[in-house]
């Protein structure tokens, strides 16, 4: 067992996969560091496919587009403040707002939950990385550069300036002849290949690369979460991207998809774009809601009840989710029995939210609650996700959202959703993973402050937006009249978004302070029950130096619980170290199916990363030539990535083999 | 120690057909990229209902080369799915063969679709129709091209001995995808060519 360490890799065709212990120490496991670590310097920083890696990239860099949408929402904030502002003019404001919905919905929401999954997945399933390490990488690069993009013209006053949702015919060239919208539709094509991508990988994971014994039901529900926001995505980002492709060919070539003049159809860019902007919605708050479903539990001190219930309603939220787009077009003049259609499935979702909140409230209610500052978060989203929820179902009835459409409630509605669903469980998840990250305990005292400031600020912000939209005001507007009775529900919205503001700044000075000087974490200091919790602090980076067998939903909780069948094995299990290795398992049994041979680190990911974001820079500008050639490179990036090579036993050995004469 | 898990089973090393990644990945793939297209036919159909012109412009379309065309590019899929078959049963002549001939129609079926374009009368800009007809069987070309990008590559790995019967995943997952771009033909070819004779 340990001779097959020292000899060089081997390239048989099968193996019975060897059974052992590498305790930290061991030659074994000082083997396994060897294969798996970067290269140290900048060569490992361009070149590394490690997922813990990349899923830390994600988060910093989602996090920084928080903080620059944050910032864009506070200079409108202070627009608003008092009637008759000048500070903005109109089209500073449609630009701030519009790239205000672009980064956060597009550039942090889903990217931010992307990152937990892609360094939490491969760690609570009990693989060594993803079922493709150099397409997550590309999906990263490709965000970043697509992000980049998307900010381009920002400095030089040519922001997107049509809203996050871009209708024609204002997005169209009649209206808007510079180069804002071809920089959105350019930038959102470029961003649906890294998140297509990212979905894919995250489909074929889940399937594949599980530890031997972890069936389907015994996946944490942030598995559940982010498979079923992938699935929704592999579905629905195709919609928008054909819908900014033809847009820009309108704009550009002179096609008529959306021109009316020529028989083209506005509603058919609202059709296509709420199509996938619905699924989206949902696809950026269930990886949120399997946060919490896996962290809440911790901190009561007991399994989350109603396991199944939660994780068949993730599915069916995202399955219905796809037959409620059109509770966007409600007032867009659309037939009354399509109306009453989506109304009704709109409301009918509900159901599923609602057991997975019941799920909570049960789970706090029959456990021993911890009141330390995660908890306080994830409770502080059972909150805001009522609140969010109770309002979504108002607007879900037809005559009511004729009522409240373009209005400040539904601007209300919309954050409280997509911060209280997303910002609290994530900045929540921060505070729980944190020491798994980096290793070290973040302040608790600085993180209660957190929690309240930005939990009385979030709802002073946003509570009296309720009150403006039935007030009758408008949304989009750079500023009102002081008649109009709206003057002193804004002032407080802007007072709250800065005390908000203060708490995102409390939050971030303690990741500042406790990465230096937090107290030293050790492997599991919650006391967590799942897979992640099982190794050092921060992990090696080979995760798991042997891959466990698991026996039941809570690895580490088995002792006291006795959900019977068995105990889980994380000591010994298979050792897998004949170059880079891991395990390959059923879809649905996790029955060990395949020794997966995993790529090396590589520069190509970023290389194709590059050149197809210059391809599309290429595109923006017109210059044909250099398209043409990034488009070349492209080709060329990806064929060297496809090359069969025999150290993945991607193609056959040149010594024969014995047949029938199997290694072991 | 976990249930019954039979831990002494000889297994399956790397890229190995059916288990490996790149099967799952290009599945994945093509489930994108069929919602892709759609997405794409559902833009004709919905626009095509709300027009209030003559549709097509053109009157009915010729059935005559678009349909040979499409034979034409169903029968480069079964040569590329003999070519599987061959190197499975260690014919690696004949594979080689197959794919060249796969490659070939494929490219026959790329000659006829550029020579159907240059005869219209009508191109993208000159009204709706024509944005939608350029737009989806360009849309349809580009993955065509990309197949036999595709089909080119496996033609000179197989003519370089990467493959046998015991590693050939390659050219069952490109293999994959080419009769992806090939079904998904008959989608485009039934909605642009076949449907406007229902109405």
């Amino acid at each position: 067992m340990t001779d097959a360490a020292e000899s060089s890799p081997n390239l048989n065709l099968t193996r019975v996969p060897e059974v052992g212990c590498a305790p930290i120490g061991s030659a074994a496991e000082m083997h396994l560091a060897h294969l798996w670590e970067s290269a140290p310097g900048w060569r490992g920083w361009l070149s590394t496919v490690d997922h813990k890696e990349i899923g830390l990239r994600y988060l910093v860099t989602a996090f920084i587009f928080l903080l620059m949408g944050g910032i864009e929402a506070l200079i409108m904030r202070l627009q608003l403040a008092r009637p008759d502002q000048t500070l903005l003019t109109p089209e500073q404001y449609s630009q701030l707002f519009t790239m205000h919905g672009v980064t956060m919905i597009f550039l942090y929401s889903l990217p931010i939950l992307s990152g937990f999954s892609n360094y939490l997945w491969p760690l609570m399933l009990g693989s060594r990385d993803m079922a493709f390490p150099r397409l997550n990488a590309l999906s990263y690069w490709v965000f970043l550069f697509a992000g980049i993009f998307l900010y381009a013209s920002f400095p030089l006053g040519e922001a997107p300036n049509a809203g996050w949702f871009n209708y024609v015919p204002f997005a169209g060239l009649e209206y808007n002849t510079g180069p804002n919208i071809d920089v959105y539709a350019l930038g959102m094509v470029l961003l649906g290949i890294s998140t297509t991508v990212g979905a894919i990988n995250f489909v074929v994971t889940l399937f594949r690369m599980r530890a031997p014994g972890m069936s389907i039901d015994r996946v944490p529900i942030l598995v559940w979460g982010t498979l079923t926001a992938s699935v929704a995505n592999i579905f629905a980002i195709p919609s928008v991207s054909l819908a900014f492709f033809l847009l820009w060919l309108d704009r550009q070539t002179g096609t008529h998809f959306f021109d009316v003049v020529n028989g083209g159809k506005p509603l058919l860019w609202q059709h296509l774009f709420w199509m996938f902007g619905h699924p989206w919605v949902y696809a950026v708050v269930l990886p949120a809601m399997g946060i919490v479903s896996d962290a809440l539990p911790t901190f009561c001190r007991r399994p989350l009840v109603g396991y199944s219930a939660v994780a068949l309603s993730t599915m069916a939220t995202m399955l219905l989710g796809f037959g409620v787009w059109i509770h966007h077009m409600f007032a867009a003049g659309l037939p009354t029995l399509a109306l009453s259609f989506f109304g009704a499935a709109s409301m009918v979702i509900s159901i599923p939210s609602a057991v997975a909140v019941f799920a909570w409230i049960a789970t706090i209610w029959l456990g021993r609650p911890v009141f330390n500052t995660p908890f306080l978060f994830f409770a502080g989203f059972v909150i805001l996700f009522v609140i969010g929820g109770l309002s979504g179902v108002m607007t879900a009835a037809v005559p009511l959202d004729f009522q409240l459409n373009e209005t400040y409630f539904i601007v209300a509605h919309l954050h409280y959703v997509l911060l209280g669903i997303n910002v609290f469980p994530v900045v929540g998840g921060i505070y729980y993973w944190f020491p798994k990250f980096f290793g070290r305990m973040m302040n608790e005292t600085l993180g209660k402050w957190s929690f309240w400031v930005m939990f009385i600020g979030f709802n002073a912000g946003f509570f009296p937006m309720h009150l403006a939209g039935l007030l009758g005001m408008p949304r989009r507007i750079y500023t009102y009249a002081p008649n109009m009775g709206w003057s002193t529900v804004n002032m407080v919205t802007s007072v709250g978004s800065f005390v908000f503001a203060a708490g995102i700044l409390l939050f971030l000075v303690n990741v500042v302070i406790s990465l230096k000087r937090g107290a030293l974490a050790a492997p599991n200091p919650w006391d967590a029950p799942t897979l992640e919790w099982a190794m050092p602090s921060p992990p090696p980076a080979y995760n798991f130096a042997v891959i466990p067998f698991v026996a039941s939903r809570h690895p580490l909780w088995e002792d006291r619980l006795d959900e019977g069948a068995g105990r889980s094995s994380l000591d010994q299990g298979y050792l897998l170290m004949e170059g880079r290795e891991t395990i390959g398992t059923t879809p649905l049994d996790a029955i060990p199916d395949i020794i997966l041979k995993m790529p090396e680190d590589s520069y190509t990911p970023f290389f194709l990363g590059l050149f197809s974001a210059l391809a599309f820079t290429g595109l923006l500008l017109h210059w044909g030539g250099f398209t043409v050639l990034m488009a070349l490179a492209c080709s060329l990036s990806l064929i060297a990535w496809m090359w069969p090579r025999k150290a993945l036993v991607q193609r056959v050995p040149d010594i024969k083999q014995n047949t029938g004469a199997v290694h072991g | 120690m976990a249930e019954a898990m039979q831990q002494d089973k000889p297994l399956p090393v790397g890229s190995e057909g059916k288990r490996s990644g790149g099967w799952w990945g290009v599945l994945a793939l093509i489930v994108t990229e069929g919602s892709l297209f759609g997405y794409l036919l559902f833009t004709y159909f919905y626009l095509a209902s709300q027009t209030e012109q003559h549709w097509p412009p053109e009157g009915l379309p010729a059935l005559a080369v678009p349909g040979m065309n499409t034979l034409i590019l169903l029968s480069s899929s079964v040569f590329v799915w003999a070519c599987e078959r061959c190197i499975k049963y260690r014919q690696l002549r004949w594979s080689l063969a197959s794919m060249a001939l796969a490659f070939i129609l494929g490219v026959c079926f790329v000659v006829i679709q550029l020579n159907e374009w240059s005869k219209k009368t009508y191109d993208m800009t000159s009204d709706l129709y024509g944005s939608l007809y350029f737009t989806i069987t360009g849309f349809h070309l580009l993955h065509v091209v990309v197949g036999l990008i595709i089909l080119l590559m496996l033609l000179l790995w197989i003519a370089l001995g990467y493959f046998d019967d015991r590693r050939y995943a390659a050219v069952t997952i490109g293999g994959l995808y080419w009769h992806f771009v090939d079904v998904v033909w008959l989608f485009v070819f039934t909605t642009l060519y076949l449907s406007p004779y229902l109405y």
